[in-house]
């Protein structure tokens, strides 16, 4: 039994539900990307991940525990609050350039999440750059876009709770999504990686896997 | 028999070398190198450490900047705020808590390869180059005083 089929026994049976906690905020999703991505890394022997998000325990333990990873946890959202806190918002982009202390090709894999939904033009470019840059050939990078105009300022905590279910928190942030890109325009961020693989998920968000030619 | 636990208060500020043969709590200021290799290191919620921390485990509900090495277990909690690097066999992070760093588990020896349930040493599992979790060295004894 390879390790996403064990990671597959951790499913709920069909039928049961998988319940959020008390907070209204939670909902549970389908995601046909993660799995996808989870094989990249299992392909490698010490997989070296970046997670773009927030700290959240459990992701950290799924990985490190599970999968034998090496985590980095840079939590851009929290940079971008801090910059927009500040009214710096315009010097997103400068910053991000120096951003990640990873070297080159060093990245298994990237958790993106959401994070360019809330980034302008500037900013996108810079982010998809250092990303590319960081990211090993054959590595993979794992983006969530919305396809609706946003309405509310918040961010979006992502727990894995298993290869093929994501459950999600919202919790507030500085300013909104700033628009929904095209695909075009979201491939043209990343002009050194090819879609492996794209998909439209009822909850209208796209999931959207890169890899890096090796 | 009693464990004896070291508290090192909110007024102490200590730049150097800290390390010792019993679990300490620190709720001051510590700069420098902490070394507990046998046991339990707490920084309260007013503790603030700049330096490179060495314990059996290590729980912080304050504030670290500098990188942690545990041979059983890190734990930030709510409140607590960690920039640096881990390296533990176990990890807890609390919702609420900041990180910033990379974390190793070391779990090279339970790799992608390893049917579950097989053990390392099984014939049938591959051979993996793996390191070991820090093993705690002899630790010096010496009393930090206010």
């Amino acid at each position: 039994m390879g390790l996403l089929d064990k990671l597959a026994s951790r499913r709920p049976q069909a039928g049961m539900l998988v319940r959020p906690a008390d907070s209204a905020d939670q909902s549970v999703f389908s995601t046909k990307a993660l799995r996808q991505f989870l094989s990249t890394l299992t392909a490698r022997e010490t997989p070296v991940l970046l997670d773009l998000g927030p700290v959240i325990g459990t992701n950290v333990n799924f990985f490190g525990q599970e999968l034998g990873c090496k985590i980095f946890v840079e939590d851009i959202f929290r940079d971008l609050d801090r910059f927009v806190r500040q009214g710096k918002a315009e010097e997103f982009s400068e910053f991000l350039v120096a951003r990640f202390p990873q070297g080159d090709a060093s990245i298994d894999g990237i958790l993106c999440w959401d994070i360019i939904d809330y980034l302008d033009r500037p900013a996108a470019k810079a982010l998809a750059a250092e990303l590319t840059r960081v990211l090993r050939p054959g590595g993979a990078l794992l983006g969530f876009f919305g396809t609706a105009q946003p309405r509310d300022a918040h961010y979006t905590r992502h727990l894995i709770v298993d290869d093929v279910t994501l459950q999600y928190r919202t919790y507030p942030a500085e300013r909104g999504r700033q628009a929904a890109l095209l695909n075009r325009d979201i491939i043209r961020l990343f002009p050194r990686l090819r879609v492996s693989d794209s998909f439209l998920l009822k909850n209208n968000l796209r999931e959207i896997l890169f890899r890096k030619p090796a | 028999m009693e464990k004896d636990i070291v508290n090192i208060g909110k007024s102490v500020v200590i730049k150097g070398e800290l390390n010792g043969s019993e679990d300490l709590t620190i709720e001051g200021h510590v700069e420098g190198t902490i070394e507990l290799r046998e046991h339990v290191l707490t920084i309260g919620p007013n503790g603030r450490i700049k330096a490179q921390v060495f314990a059996k485990a290590v729980i912080v509900l304050g504030e670290v900047n500098g990188n942690v090495t545990a041979s059983e277990k890190v734990d930030i909690r709510e409140k607590g705020s960690v920039d640096g690097d881990i390296v533990s066999p176990r990890v807890a992070i609390a919702e609420g808590a900041h990180f910033r760093g990379s974390v190793d588990m070391q779990r090279k020896d339970t790799s992608q390869s390893q049917v579950p349930g097989q053990s390392p040493s099984h014939p049938d599992a591959k051979a993996h180059g793996s390191k070991t979790a820090p093993q705690p060295a002899a630790a010096t004894a010496q009393r930090v005083g206010a």
